[in-house]
């Protein structure tokens, strides 16, 4: 039997929530545990509510839960805010006195947080230490783990600095053991394993563009996204990468396009309203046929929406964005395993075919961290589809567009080759001039179009199934919703799930084949509309009997969807 | 040694008889046959519009892209693959009115380009409505009262944003032209040279005759020193019955290749992608 309990530290803004996160997931990971954690943050700097969920089990874990075990109240709005979200037997570790509440509670579990980094470290601002001690004791995990976490995220800081942190911690983990309100009540440790990382989508999409062998990459600041640019501007110096912040999104995409047509992997990120102003720029990737990697860090729209939560609406803008007909790809990676791996694998097929290849994700999976193995470098193999260097002097009579079976033509390098490669955003000639010719539009058409999909036809990233077959309701979702699938399936008889991480070219041929047999297939999507239904009967003829659809800003959870599918039976 | 007829591109000119592009294609021309690099190092980049055919009637590498972003895929373009001389043709449309917001960031920037904007002060693809530099009072099928929004000073404007390099020309007098094309080039930074250009078919006011009456060569003046910032700014905003052509701004300035580093390394273009190790930074997300 799985043994697992849900932390949830909830404050305003600025109360250090994420740190006081991380140096949970720390500490739990140094016991043999798993995690799973997301953040819910609002869109200001000071105030508000925001929280980190901390989902610890001795099993792997792969989405989030409905309820708390433990919440940590760092101001008295969270106590109103959560008190509904609690678990039998919860508690709600507060500081009565700081809030005002005189009133008691079977869930309160009173600490007196602030006095306590008053007395020890003459600030309030360290109270989150405090409950981080709070939470070890309650979990019981032993303190040396607490003072080697703080250690490690307080790195940077003077050794003062860690010093009150790991004293106001102590003091903290001592209240605990001394109260005779809580008994500390731990799951079973095991041993660390080895080799283990700990990160988010979008740090996995920024350690995949490196690897993959991005040498260039510029975007304009957009949450979600953001921390892909953040990611790669750190490692930049180290792996020689030019990351350079864009005027404008528009900036961005153009400039990615001109690296690359120069020489080099290149790509961009960005949100919904980022990328709707590439758009233009995604047609002249693909009329030039030039590779570019393009990540859309989905968040609720129109316009500027909820600039911090989620959303998967963007599904039928990305599959469609553009004007014109052309072949793109369009992943949407469920996994922070997947994230890397399939930005390497854009990085390849952008190249391999010369057009635009998007990645899609949304702020669930670019901001929620989970204890992974490391990834696998050979799986995650460089290939490269130009001409090289050595080969390049001897090319002669170079027509950028020349026209071939596959749809792709060779693709030289400026300055490599002894001739002028000539690239246009008109319809062009083989040579890459420009031309009015009805015949050559038409196979200028059928290359970077008919041809081109027929290629990726054969290189379809395959979608995940569980129980096809044997499940007599089959849920069907992209993105961010697969390790949700996963474990609702698991708790659920009959149950089976279909997960796609790309949706363009839609996989029709494996779609069907696992969806035939099903009795009842619902999509679970983080929209209003259904996109994924209706994509799938567009591209299948099967029409889904249901839609389970949330679009309230916030992802699915485990003990919610679990319902609503019991309702659906 | 290359000449001109090294430049000569097979492909037909789609411009109008008498249209200014064709001094700049040759002034352009007579430039990079003096420069000594062959066609296969030097990148032509442009938007849209009559000046951003420009790089087909030219043999070099050509990125012919969006209306209004010519600068960005051209700084790129050089910040990757540094072997590559980079030139910018556009227009007063394309840089100074769709491609504004580039035109201003990229002059921040500094990357070693040298951007020629054919000025014609009108939109001549789309027929002759007015463009960002068209006098007040100028009559379009648009503008049919006359146009009554300022004209953008590019000059002024890019000397103030930091400009290294600021110059004007005039279509017409190819040899002045190409001798700013190669002071530009040999500039080290980002370097504007707007060409007056007359448009016979749809500017029926700022003709030849118009330009030729007024136009006056600012560096024949021993007294005028484009190093002095406030005398630029004068001159930049100079218009009307008296127009300088030449060299109006100079100022050496740090380039953003050496900014950021990218002179002391080998170009990213020539790195090894194949097997990049990234195990060395999995302690960071232990």
């Amino acid at each position: 039997m799985q043994q697992e309990f849900t932390i949830k530290i909830s404050g305003e803004a600025g109360q250090g929530m994420q740190t006081i996160g991380q140096a949970l997931c720390a500490i739990y990971r140094a016991c043999g545990l798993n995690i799973f954690a997301n953040q819910d943050y609002m869109s200001r700097i000071r105030g508000g509510n925001n929280f980190f969920q901390l989902r610890v089990a001795d099993t792997p874990v792969y989405a989030s839960r409905h309820n708390a075990d433990i919440l940590v109240a760092l101001d008295k709005a969270s106590v109103d805010i959560h008190k509904a979200y609690l678990n039998t037997n919860g508690r709600i570790v507060l500081d009565k006195k700081k809030f005002g509440i005189t009133g008691e509670q079977k869930v309160f579990f009173d600490v007196p947080m602030y006095a306590i980094a008053m007395e020890k470290a003459a600030s309030e601002i360290f109270v989150n230490s405090v409950a981080c001690g709070v939470l070890a004791a309650m979990t019981g995990v032993e303190f040396v783990l607490v003072a080697e976490a703080i250690k490690a995220i307080f790195r940077d800081k003077s050794e003062e600095i860690i010093k009150k942190n790991i004293e106001v911690a102590q003091a903290g983990y001592d209240f605990v053991a001394k109260s005779p309100r809580f008994e500390p009540s731990a799951i079973k440790k095991k041993d660390k394993p080895a080799a283990e990382l700990l990160l988010n989508g979008n740090e996995a999409i920024a350690l995949g563009a490196i690897r993959a062998g991005c040498k260039f990459y510029s975007a304009y600041p957009m949450t979600p996204s953001t921390s892909i640019m953040d990611t790669l501007a750190h490692y930049a110096r180290g792996f020689n990468i030019i990351v350079e912040q864009a005027e404008d999104e528009i900036a961005a995409i153009n400039m990615v396009i001109g690296a690359s047509f120069a020489g080099v992997r290149a790509m961009t990120a960005t949100s919904g309203g980022g990328f709707s102003l590439m758009v233009e720029g995604l047609s002249l990737a693909a009329m030039t046929e030039t590779p570019v990697v393009i990540v859309d860090a989905q968040r609720p729209a129109p316009a500027t929406g909820f600039p911090t939560r989620t959303e998967q609406g963007d599904l039928g803008f990305l599959i469609h964005a553009g004007h014109g007909e052309f072949a793109r790809l369009v992943y949407a990676p469920g996994t922070i395993e997947e994230a890397f791996y399939l930005t390497v694998k854009a990085f390849n097929m952008a190249e391999k075919y010369q057009i635009p290849v998007l990645i899609m994700t949304d702020q669930y999976l670019a901001d929620s961290y989970r204890n992974i193995g490391v990834f696998d470098t050979g799986k995650a193999r460089v290939i490269r589809y130009i001409i090289p260097k050595q080969d390049s002097g001897k090319i002669q009579n170079y027509k950028r567009y020349a026209f071939t079976e596959s749809g792709v033509s060779p693709r030289a390098i400026p300055s490599w080759i002894n001739e002028p490669i000539y690239a246009d955003s008109d319809e062009h000639t083989e040579e890459g001039h420009i031309t009015e010719d009805a015949a050559v539009r038409i196979e200028m058409v059928k290359k970077r179009l008919h041809r081109k999909l027929s290629g990726l036809g054969k290189e379809t990233e395959k979608p995940t199934a569980f129980n096809a077959g044997k499940a007599d309701v089959m849920l069907v979702g992209f993105g961010s919703t697969f390790g949700l699938l996963r474990e609702v399936t698991a708790m659920i008889k009959k149950t089976g799930f279909l997960h796609l991480s790309q949706l363009w070219p839609f996989p029709e041929k494996e779609t069907l084949r696992l969806l035939k047999t099903a009795k009842r297939i619902i999509t679970v999507e983080n929209n209003a509309s259904g996109q994924l239904a209706g994509l799938i009967r567009r591209q299948t003829g099967i029409k889904p009997d249901a839609s389970i659809l949330k679009f309230d800003g916030r992802p699915f959870d485990i003990d919610t969807l679990r319902e609503e599918i019991k309702e659906e039976l | 040694m290359l000449t001109v007829q090294d430049f000569n591109s097979p492909d037909k000119i789609a411009w109008c008889p008498g249209c200014g592009n064709f001094g700049i294609t040759n002034a352009l021309k007579k430039t990079l046959s003096r420069l000594d690099r062959p066609p296969k190092d030097i990148l032509l980049v442009s938007g849209i519009g009559q000046a951003a055919k420009l790089p087909h009637y030219i043999k070099c590498n050509c990125f012919n892209g969006l209306h209004g972003r010519a600068l960005p895929p051209a700084v790129a373009a050089k910040i990757v693959n540094p072997n590559l001389t980079v030139i910018v043709t556009t227009g007063d449309g394309d840089c100074y009115g769709e491609g504004g917001n580039h035109f201003i960031h990229n002059i921040r920037r500094n990357a070693d380009i040298t951007v020629v904007v054919c000025d014609n002060q009108i939109y001549g693809l789309t027929k002759g409505q007015a463009s960002p530099t068209t006098d007040l009072g100028h009559k379009t099928k648009v503008q049919e009262e006359g146009v009554i929004i300022k004209p953008f000073r590019p000059l002024a404007v890019a000397i103030v944003l930091g400009a290294g390099f600021v110059a004007r020309g005039y279509s017409a007098d190819s040899e002045h032209l190409s001798w700013l094309i190669s002071e530009g080039i040999n500039h080290r930074g980002f370097s504007l040279i707007d060409v007056l250009q007359p448009c016979p078919s749809f500017n029926k006011v700022n003709t030849y005759e118009w330009y030729s009456k007024r136009i006056y060569k600012v560096n024949d003046d021993k007294a005028y020193n484009p190093l002095d910032k406030s005398m630029a700014l004068q001159k930049a905003d100079e218009w009307g019955e008296r127009i300088p052509i030449g060299i109006i701004f100079r100022a050496e300035g740090e380039t953003f290749e050496e900014k950021s580093g990218l002179l002391a390394k080998s170009p990213l273009v020539e790195d090894g992608i194949e097997d990049i190790d990234i195990t060395r930074v999995f302690g960071d997300f232990s």
